[in-house]
């Protein structure tokens, strides 16, 4: 999976700025798009293309369990976010409603990657690799549960053993 | 085992479960309110068109509906989503709906302890970030979003990784003039808004012990802005008569056992408490009362499911009995109970006396959503959970968030103000 990273240099991303409460009413997808990352960039929504992923520190997501977080951002084309960590309802949100892959990286990822580099992200070897800067990092692995739920599309088609 | 592993390994029929055991668990109760109903309903459309049966519910009777984060309706599309969820609930048979206008309706996490719809021991998923409130009841109370809540609800069960668990311990009461959020608020501040990601925070001790339940409730709810996936109080005879007051039957208490193993055991000294409140723009950015900047407040916000328990508004009146305030500063009993018990023990008189503004029960202003929102650049205290950039309106306002009693004392000064130091 390819694409060009939005670097956010920052920890504890939170979901007021990622979808301020004021638009929770909404539940069209695409009008809840044009408000993502809206507290804190924006810009956001006029320079995201298709495709891209978003790049931050720390606690990534934390807040509340707004599942318009997720939705906000893989509806604006956000395929995948790489973050230092993630907090724990944005994490299974994404990943129970395949809204995105929450990919955890290491400070060399971290630090390495800039603002519009492009990268290629394999889950089956998990591994990132910028294509700009010619590098390659490594990812946090995916728990059991939750290689096998992103596998099968969400939840909901996830089949327990 | 500790309570919450003794309550998953029930949960998900084991004998014995440990931590990153991933665990299908039964449900007992499940919430949704009118953010996270439309929500579900959006997926169930979605799943429906997969072919997936949406048709029938797991138990109609364990699920309720709160009305809460946009009553009353301030424009058409919230007004839309409560004739969404109205259907939904008709529809699909759940009788228990509390609906804004008609009788007993608030917040979400304050109609779970007092209409007492959840029992210790309980597994209770609610589409609300805040759910871990109810587990001051002794339950395992976890907020999940809009997919995992529909999933709950069409099939009873939900996956979890069983928790690490981390005990803070309260040597000794607090003092008078600290509150449950002061305590909170000194923990977050200790360890930051990820220190509880993916665990349990579990409150005792002999001051957690001499806590009302109202109080353990708050500790609670501020798990979640440490990450915690729950917060849990064992219960004891107090939760019992709680409960049992609001018609509650068939408690059993659960408790963990003698040998129960804890990620890590942090203790505090109640003596050593003091007011404190976090200062924009996060919930860990503490410092003690006296220590905050000289601000020019623009309000005072004494509402939301942290701070608007009737305990929160008796210690507010305590403190606006015969003053007045300085700033504009509203109150929002979480509860038309407790709005009722606070107009009968003369708290609104009081109130209304000192020139608050008393509004209904709702989320409104805590999320920046509608009822009393800021203008940029205004500075609000608020006995609420969150203060992240925009959350209680424009992006450039900012929100201290503090106890009852400090927004109380607060308010009659205009600035940031410990109770101690009201002349």
């Amino acid at each position: 999976m390819k694409g060009h990273i939005i670097k956010y240099a920052r920890d504890n991303i939170d979901t007021d700025v990622i979808i301020p409460g004021q638009y929770l009413k909404i539940h069209d997808y695409a009008e809840l798009a044009t408000h993502a990352m809206e507290g804190l960039d924006p810009n956001f929504h006029s320079k995201v293309k298709d495709g891209d992923f978003i790049l931050s520190g720390k606690n990534f997501g934390c807040g509340s369990s707004r599942e318009h977080a997720p939705i906000a951002l893989s509806h604006s084309g956000i395929k995948a976010v790489l973050a230092l960590s993630f907090a724990r309802i944005f994490y299974r949100n994404a990943v129970d409603g395949a809204f995105l892959l929450p990919i955890e990286i290491g400070e060399d990822a971290y630090n390495a990657i800039s603002e519009g580099d492009e990268v290629n992200i394999d889950i089956s070897k998990n591994e990132i690799k910028n294509i700009t800067k010619n590098q390659t990092y490594g990812m946090k692995p995916f728990s059991e549960i939750i290689g096998k739920i992103i596998e099968a599309g969400g939840l909901f088609n996830y089949k327990p053993d | 085992m500790n309570i919450v592993e003794k309550i998953l390994a029930r949960a998900s029929g084991r004998d014995s479960v440990a931590p990153d055991d991933v665990i299908f668990a039964n449900v007992d109760k499940a919430m949704v309110h009118d953010v996270s109903g439309p929500g579900v309903i959006k997926v169930f459309d979605k799943l429906k068109k997969q072919g997936i049966d949406v048709s029938k519910l797991w138990d109609p009777s364990k699920i309720w509906v709160a009305e809460d984060h946009f009553v009353p309706s301030a424009e058409k599309v919230s007004a839309e989503n409560i004739v969404k969820l109205s259907n939904f609930t008709k529809n699909y048979g759940i009788q228990k709906h509390f609906k804004y206008g008609m009788g007993q309706y608030g917040i979400c996490h304050t109609l779970s302890h007092e209409e007492a719809l959840v029992l210790p021991g309980e597994v209770y998923v609610g589409g609300d970030s805040h759910t871990n409130t109810t587990g001051a009841l002794g339950a395992f109370a976890c907020g999940l979003g809009h997919t995992d809540v529909a999933y709950v609800l069409l099939y009873g069960k939900i996956w979890f990784k069983v928790p690490e668990t981390i005990y803070f311990k309260l040597n000794g009461k607090l003092p008078e003039h600290v509150m449950a959020k002061d305590f909170i608020l000194k923990i977050i501040g200790d360890i930051g808004t990820d220190g509880g990601n993916y665990r349990t925070m579990q409150f005792g001790g002999s001051g957690v012990d001499a806590m009302s339940v109202e109080s353990r409730l708050t500790l609670c709810n501020m798990t979640t802005e440490a990450g915690a996936k729950n917060g849990i109080v064992e219960p004891d005879q107090k939760v019992v008569d709680y409960l049992t007051s609001r018609g509650a039957t068939g408690i059993s208490l659960i408790k963990g056992d003698e040998n129960a193993e804890y990620a890590q055991i942090i203790e505090y000294e109640g003596s050593e408490m003091e007011p404190l409140v976090a200062k924009p723009f996060s919930p860990e950015n503490v410092v003690v009362v006296r220590d905050a900047p000289s601000v020019d407040l623009d309000k005072s916000y004494i509402g939301s499911c942290t701070g608007a328990k009737y305990e929160d508004l008796e210690a507010a009146a305590k403190i606006l009995k015969g003053r007045k305030v300085k700033i504009r500063t509203e109150v929002l009993p979480a509860s038309i109970s407790i709005y009722k018990r606070a107009m009968e023990n003369g708290l609104l008189t009081i109130f209304l006396d000192a020139g608050v503004t008393i509004g209904p029960p709702t989320c409104g202003a805590c999320c920046g959503a509608h009822m009393g929102v800021l203008a940029k650049d205004e500075i609000c205290i608020s006995t609420t959970n969150r203060n992240f950039p925009g959350r209680m309106g424009h992006v450039d306002s900012q929100t201290y968030l503090s106890s009852p009693l400090v927004a109380a004392a607060s308010a009659v000064t205009g600035k940031i103000t410990d109770p101690r130091d009201l002349p």
